[in-house]
């Protein structure tokens, strides 16, 4: 299960329509071991595209000494799909190596609706997972 | 010539869950070759018959080797290695 706060889950979504129709990507990284999502990332999509993400390198690197240096690891590692449903591509998945992440899905092809939805995915295998939204 | 050489979680099983190992070439790819002689399988996961696997991000201290040579990138005494999955995807 997933907990994270319900502002953080608007700061998520509020970054995917932003960035629509290209795709958005980011991480919220967390105290190591605590599983707890605390600190909002986002990150540029180098590929700056609706249908691919990836993250600049050398923003990558940045950003995970900084968690490093501050004991945190990445909780959650969010993207956005712009036209399709927001569950794990086969691209996705065979990118996909931080097994102890949640991997969020928003799509942003409706834009009336929020589809949010976060998954475990390890060596291949994908699971959904509940979001237990909390006040704070 | 000692070079350090930073593993990612996900990588870990071969180095026997260190976080950390020393490696020695003069270039990058001589370095994991090193690395591959004492931790068994680590190149097939780095490198490929075409090179770098995109899967994987390796650094040479600040630099992204994809831009400075790649796997002849040359590394002297002190130099850090950093690897790290690359985080991407896709919509199909």
């Amino acid at each position: 299960m997933l907990t994270i706060s319900a502002e953080l889950k608007a700061r998520i979504v509020a970054h995917a329509r932003a960035d629509h129709p290209d795709e958005a990507c980011g991480v919220i990284a967390g105290p190591a071991g605590s599983d707890r999502p605390v600190r909002f990332i986002p990150m540029l999509n180098a590929e700056r595209s609706p249908t691919f993400y990836r993250f600049d390198s050398l923003e990558q690197l940045r950003v995970w000494r900084e968690m490093d240096d501050r004991d945190e690891e990445p909780v959650v590692i969010y993207h956005s799909h712009t036209a399709t449903d927001a569950y794990p591509s086969r691209t996705d998945v065979s990118y996909a190596s931080e097994p102890g992440a949640h991997y969020v899905l928003v799509s942003t092809r409706d834009p009336a609706l929020d589809e949010f939805r976060s998954f475990r995915i390890v060596d291949g295998a994908v699971t959904e997972e509940e979001v237990c939204v909390v006040p704070e | 010539m000692s070079i350090e050489v930073r593993i990612p979680t996900i990588l870990r099983n071969y180095t026997g869950g260190q976080k950390s190992v020393e490696g020695a070439g003069s270039t990058l790819d001589e370095v994991i070759s090193d690395l591959d002689g004492r931790y068994d399988g680590l190149r097939g996961r780095l490198v490929d018959e075409s090179g770098l696997r995109r899967f994987v991000n390796v650094y040479l201290n600040d630099e992204d080797v994809r831009f400075i040579g790649g796997l002849d990138a040359p590394v002297s005494d002190g130099d850090t290695v950093t690897v790290l999955p690359a985080v991407a995807g896709g919509s199909r």
